[in-house]
């Protein structure tokens, strides 16, 4: 069974087609795929703990793995005491080994 | 160990979208740990590679070239090409109907002229496969 990697670089503040992703990695997950979601860029705009109405929070309930890129963090002035329970700081390097693992499919949104 | 290889499609010109450096992150990251890159860079992206470009001063901070080290993604390009010269290897390939149409033909050294069978070829025999759109 495959595994996804969602790579999402978009604002969700910004537009609502986002919300593809969050319809999206839940499908997945409710089939029983092992789903990811790495948030890069503006991507990561969501990840506040006081942001409202954020899809993360569901995200992490239904399971989903939640991995946001700590360069983009770190460019928008994003500190790790600000992050959602749920969503781990990770990096670009750890983006590359999720790319090339076993029978993983890789959408950039 | 087996041979890992990633393709990525990028579409974006330069200094237009962070999407960009983040295709040269991931690139770099990519080579730095042993996997083999192909690039295919389709419509604006045939841009990234351009000879041309230069670094620019900053009129507004008052600061000069040198001062500025403003960064071009020709620049960034010729380092990966040099860091995948041979294991790993980084194969950038550039579709030649959207270098025509742009007149951006002065590249620089290593980056290829191809078509979109090219990508089809890569992404076949990659590990995985990553397409970065336009928004």
């Amino acid at each position: 069974m495959p595994k996804y990697l969602l790579i999402e670089s978009r604002d969700p503040f910004e537009s609502r087609d986002t919300e593809f992703l969050e319809r999206t990695a839940t499908a997945l997950k409710q089939d029983g795929h092992a789903v990811t979601v790495f948030l890069v860029q503006n991507g990561v705009l969501a990840v506040r703990k006081n942001a409202r109405d954020s899809c993360l929070a569901r995200l992490a309930s239904a399971g989903v793995a939640l991995l946001a890129d700590d360069f983009s963090l770190h460019e928008r002035g994003i500190q790790p005491a600000e992050l959602q329970p749920g969503i781990q700081r990770s990096d670009i390097e750890a983006l590359v080994d999720a790319l090339v693992e076993e029978k993983t499919k890789a959408i950039w949104h | 160990m087996t041979e890992r290889t990633l393709t990525l499609a990028l579409m974006d010109p330069p200094y237009e979208s962070a999407n960009s450096t983040t295709a040269l992150r991931i690139i770099s990251a990519a080579l730095q740990k042993g996997i083999h890159v192909n690039v295919f860079a389709y419509e604006g992206a045939v841009c990234l590679p351009l000879k041309e470009q230069m670094p620019h001063a900053n009129p507004v901070k008052g600061t000069t070239v040198e001062q500025e080290e403003h960064p071009t993604t020709r620049a960034f390009i010729t380092s990966l090409l040099q860091i995948g010269d041979g294991s790993p290897l980084l194969n950038w390939v550039s579709c030649g109907l959207c270098v025509d149409e742009r007149g951006a033909g002065n590249v620089v050294d290593g980056v290829k002229r191809g078509s979109p069978a090219d990508f089809f070829k890569m992404a076949q025999e990659s590990t995985n496969t990553l397409v970065i759109p336009t928004k």
